[in-house]
C-alpha cells in the first residue's frame, strides 16, 4: 500500500469530479457558438462558474478560468503590473512560490519593475513594519503588492487582510496566491476585497479536481492587462476557447469546499484534517527529537507539516520513506529532480544546511489515521539510516 | 544513469540479473543548461529525462541526487587549481575518485545498498582466492579501465560494470534498441562534462588570471615572453611566439611549465621524451602486490586513450630527498622513453588486463641530459594536492 502525504504538490481527484470530467468531455459545443449545442456548453461552463465562485465567496464574474494556479498568479501580477504602468515597484515577500518569484524578477529584468522584498520572521511571516515602511517611502509608484496566503512549504498563514488594509490605504491594488491556502482554510473574497485585495490566484488540482485549470479572482472593479489575446473571453482578460470539462469537473471539488463548510460547525474538513497534522507533529517530537517544525506552529495549514531533520538530508529521508511506501517531499523546488536549497526557509533567516535536511509532510481529503500511522511507523528506521547516511553529498563544513 | 545509452543498459542488465536496482542521475552542475547540442553537455535536463525514461522503461524506481558542491570542490576546483599549479589533470578520474566511488557509494551504503553499478567499459574479476580484480573491457576500443585506475580494493568490492563483457558499443546500442530505450543512438559524451563548448583553453582563461612571465630554454637562457603559463601544456609547439630561432633551426616545443616562477621552458623535440615517471599519491587497484618494492615488469599507461607501454614498477623510498623517514613514490621505467608526459597525469600500471594499480604523475626524467645527468622535468618539489 503506498501512503500518500504530499497533497501540497497535488490532491486525488475526487472519483465524482472524474466521473464529471469524463463525461463532460463527450459533451461537444463550443460555448462561445450560438447554435443549442453551444449553448449547452455554455451552460455547463456557467454554471460550473457560479459553483467555483461560491467556494470562493465571489460573484460569477469575477473567476477568470485559466490553464493553472501558476497562469494565474502570473496574470494577476504581470497584468496589474502593465495596468498601473507606469509605476515601477512591486512590493513582495520573501518566501513567495516560484510562480510569484519568477514573474517579478522577469519583470524586473525585462519590463523595468523595481521589486523591493518584504522581510520574512523565524515563523515566515511577512512584517508588516516593514511593508508599511517601504510602501510609505514612495506609495504612488507602487504597482501592487502581492503575497501568499498560506506557504505552500512551510504552511505559515500571512496576515493577508492586515497586508490588503496597509496596500489599500494607498490606493495600491493586491494579488494574493490563495493556491496552498484553497480547500484547506476559508478563501473568502468578499471578505479580502473588502479589505482591499483586488485579485486572487487558485489552482483545482490542490482540492481534488483536474490538473490544467486554475482560476483568478479578479474583483470587478479590478482591470489587468491580458497575457494572451485573441477571441476576448473572459472579459478579454483570457482570451481562447474555455475549458468545459476543466470547468465542470473544477466545480464538482469546489462544491465540497464552501467557506461554510471549512469554517462551520466545529470546523469541519479543516479541523478533522489539523488533528491528523498534529498527531504527525507530535509523532516526529516523540521519534525524533531533534526535528524542528518550521513555520508558524499554531497559524499554519491543517494539511502541512514541515519540519528540519538535523544531522541529515531531506532527500535520504524521501528516499527511504519512498522505499517504505510512504510518499512526502523535501518541499521545495526542482530543477532536473534537484531539490534546491529551499528559498523559503532562507527568507525565514535559516541556514543552508538547515534547509537541506527539509521534508514537507501534507494531508488532504483522503488522508486517514492509518496514514498517520504508516508514516510515523516508518519514520524510525528511515531517520536512522538518512542520520547514517548523514551529510554525504555536501561538503563537510558547508 | 547519466541518460546516456551505456548506464541505461548497464542498469538493465543489473535488474535482469536479479539485483534490486535504483537508478541514480548525479546532479553535478547547479546551474545545468537546459537542452543538449550536440554530444556536448551534461547534466542537463534532457540527460535527467532520458535516464528517467530508461529507468521507468525497465520498472525501476529513480531519483536525481544533487553532488553539484562536491563536484565543484572536487573536481572542478581541482582542475582549476591543478592547471594553475601547472599540472594536467583528468577530471574524469578525479570525479570517479572523490564522487561516483566515494561521495555517491557511501551515501548509498549508508542508505542500504549494496554497490554501485556503472556503464564503464570495464571488468571486475574474482581470483582464486576470491579478491576482486579490475581488469579492461573486452571492448578494448572503448575500454575505460584507464579512469577506473584510481579505485581501491574496497570500491572496487562494491562496484559493478555490467558493460565490461560486452564485445562492442554497437552491441550495446543494439541491445538499448531492443530494450526500447530513447537513449540507444544518442551520441558518445567525449569533452569534459562541465565545459560544454570544448574551450578549455578558453574556459580556463577566464578562471585563471594570465600574468605574463619569461620562455626559458633548458640552460635557463631567457627566449623570450608569453602572457600566461597556464595556457601552455607540455608538447605544444604553436603559439610560442619566440622570436629568435633555435641555433639549430629546429622547431621548439613546451617542455616544461613551472608555474612557481611563471616560466615556461622549451626545448627540441627529443627532449620531450621521458625515460621514468613517479609519483608518491599512489594507490592499487584491489589486492596489493605483496613486494612492491621489488621491481616487477608491467605496462603502463599514461591518458586515457595512450596506448599501454611495457615497462618496469616498483616502490622506492624518497627520504634522501625529501629529508622524511618512510615517505616512497612508484617509480616507473618505460622500456621504450614516453612523450607527451606532464605532472598530474595519471600513469596507470597494469599486468596484462589487470589494472594493478595508479600514480598522480609528480615527476619526469627526461631521457635527454641538459647539461646535468639528468633533469628534474617537474616544476620544483611541489606537494601533489592531497
Amino acid at each position: 500500500m503506498v501512503v500518500y502525504l504530499d497533497h501540497a504538490a497535488t490532491t486525488p481527484m475526487l472519483p465524482a469530479a472524474i466521473a464529471a470530467y469524463a463525461e463532460a468531455m463527450g459533451v461537444v459545443g463550443n460555448p462561445a457558438s450560438v447554435h443549442s449545442q453551444g449553448q449547452n456548453a455554455k451552460r455547463m461552463l456557467e454554471e460550473s462558474r457560479e459553483i467555483v465562485a461560491a467556494s470562493l465567496a465571489c460573484d460569477p464574474i469575477e473567476v477568470i478560468f485559466t490553464g493553472s494556479g501558476t497562469e494565474a498568479i502570473n496574470l494577476g501580477i504581470k497584468g496589474l503590473y502593465w495596468a498601473r504602468a507606469p509605476r515601477r515597484r512591486i512590493l513582495v515577500p520573501g518566501g513567495e512560490h516560484h510562480a510569484t518569484l519568477d514573474t517579478v524578477e522577469w519583470l524586473a529584468e525585462h519590463d523595468g519593475a523595481t521589486v523591493e522584498w518584504i522581510p520574512l520572521d523565524e515563523q515566515g511571516h511577512i512584517d508588516l513594519g516593514a511593508l508599511a515602511a517601504a510602501i510609505a517611502r514612495d506609495p504612488l509608484d507602487v504597482a501592487l503588492v502581492s503575497l501568499i496566503m498560506a506557504n505552500n512549504e512551510v504552511g505559515t498563514i500571512e496576515p493577508v487582510a492586515e497586508v490588503a488594509a496597509l496596500a489599500a490605504a494607498q490606493g495600491i491594488p493586491v494579488h494574493v496566491d490563495a493556491v496552498a491556502a484553497y480547500g484547506y482554510i476559508p478563501v473568502d473574497f468578499r471578505t479580502l476585497a473588502a479589505a482591499g485585495v483586488s485579485a486572487l490566484s487558485v489552482s483545482a488540482h490542490k482540492v481534488g479536481g483536474p490538473v490544467g485549470i486554475g482560476a483568478l479572482v479578479l474583483g470587478r472593479a479590478t482591470t489587468v492587462e491580458p497575457l494572451i489575446h485573441g477571441g476576448g473571453q473572459q472579459r478579454k482578460v483570457r482570451s481562447g476557447t474555455q475549458d468545459v470539462a476543466g470547468a465542470v469537473s473544477f466545480a464538482v471539488a469546489a462544491s465540497a469546499l464552501s467557506v461554510e463548510q471549512l469554517a462551520g460547525q466545529g470546523g469541519g474538513e479543516s479541523a478533522r484534517l489539523a488533528a491528523l497534522r498534529d498527531r504527525v507533529i507530535a509523532g516526529v517530537a516523540r521519534l525524533a527529537p531533534g526535528a524542528v517544525l518550521n513555520g508558524d506552529p499554531v497559524h499554519r495549514l491543517p494539511g502541512n507539516a514541515h519540519f528540519s531533520f538535523a544531522g541529515c538530508e531531506g532527500d535520504s529521508l524521501l528516499f527511504l520513506l519512498d522505499a517504505a511506501g510512504v510518499s512526502v517531499s523535501t518541499g521545495s523546488a526542482c530543477q532536473a529532480g534537484v531539490p534546491e536549497p529551499s528559498h523559503v526557509l532562507r527568507a525565514m533567516g535559516r541556514s543552508e544546511a538547515e534547509s537541506h535536511g527539509a521534508l514537507r509532510i501534507t494531508l488532504g481529503h483522503s488522508s486517514t489515521d492509518a496514514d498517520v500511522d504508516a508514516l510515523l511507523t516508518a519514520l524510525p528506521a528511515a531517520h536512522a539510516q538518512a542520520l547514517a547516511a548523514g551529510m554525504a553529498d555536501r561538503v563537510p563544513g558547508h | 544513469m547519466s541518460g546516456g545509452v551505456d548506464s541505461a543498459v548497464a542498469a538493465a542488465r543489473a535488474v535482469e540479473a536479479g539485483h534490486e536496482v535504483v537508478g541514480v542521475h548525479l546532479a553535478l552542475s547547479r546551474m545545468p543548461g537546459t537542452l543538449r547540442t550536440g554530444s556536448r553537455g551534461c547534466c542537463t535536463v534532457e540527460d535527467s529525462m532520458d535516464a528517467q525514461r530508461a529507468a521507468n522503461i525497465m520498472g525501476i524506481p529513480y531519483y536525481v541526487w544533487d553532488f553539484s558542491e562536491r563536484f565543484k570542490l572536487d573536481v572542478v576546483d581541482d582542475f582549476i587549481a591543478e592547471y594553475a599549479a601547472g599540472r594536467t589533470p583528468n577530471p574524469c578520474m578525479r570525479c570517479n575518485e572523490k564522487i561516483k566511488f566515494a561521495a555517491l557509494l557511501e551515501k548509498a551504503m549508508a542508505l542500504g545498498f549494496d554497490a554501485v553499478c556503472t556503464g564503464h567499459y570495464a571488468s571486475i574479476l574474482t581470483d582464486v582466492d576470491g579478491n576482486k580484480q579490475l581488469h579492461r573491457a573486452a571492448a578494448w576500443a572503448k575500454d575505460q579501465s584507464y579512469v577506473l585506475g584510481v579505485l581501491t580494493a574496497d570500491q572496487i568490492n562494491h562496484s559493478m560494470f555490467p558493460l565490461g563483457a560486452t564485445p562492442t558499443k554497437a552491441e550495446v546500442r543494439k541491445e538499448a534498441a531492443e530494450r526500447g530505450f530513447s537513449v540507444a543512438n544518442k551520441p558518445d559524451s567525449y569533452d569534459i562534462c562541465f565545459i560544454p563548448d570544448g574551450d578549455t583553453k578558453g574556459w580556463l582563461g577566464e578562471r585563471v588570471a594570465p600574468v605574463t612571465g619569461d620562455i626559458l630554454d633548458r640552460e635557463g637562457n631567457t627566449l623570450g615572453q608569453h602572457d600566461g603559463a597556464v595556457a601552455f601544456t607540455v608538447g605544444q609547439r604553436k603559439g610560442l611566439s619566440i622570436g629568435t630561432p633555435a641555433a639549430d633551426g629546429k622547431p621548439r616545443f613546451v617542455l616544461e611549465v613551472r608555474p612557481i616562477s611563471n616560466t615556461v621552458v622549451v626545448g627540441p623535440k627529443e627532449a620531450l621524451a621521458i625515460k621514468e615517471i613517479a609519483g608518491n599519491k599512489y594507490t592499487w587497484a584491489g589486492l596489493a602486490p605483496e613486494h612492491p618494492e621489488v621491481e616487477f615488469a608491467c605496462h603502463v599507461q599514461i591518458r586515457a586513450h595512450a596506448d599501454p607501454v611495457p615497462a618496469v614498477a616498483q616502490v622506492v623510498s624518497t627520504t634522501a630527498v625529501t629529508g622524511i623517514d618512510g615517505t616512497v613514490e612508484l617509480r616507473i621505467i618505460p622500456a621504450e622513453p614516453l612523450n607527451g608526459v606532464a605532472p598530474g597525469q595519471t600513469a596507470v600500471v597494469y599486468v596484462g588486463t589487470r589494472v594493478l594499480g595508479q600514480c598522480t604523475i609528480d615527476r619526469t626524467v627526461s631521457a635527454v641530459p641538459v647539461s646535468t645527468p639528468e633533469m628534474i622535468a617537474s616544476a620544483s618539489p611541489v606537494p601533489v594536492n592531497a
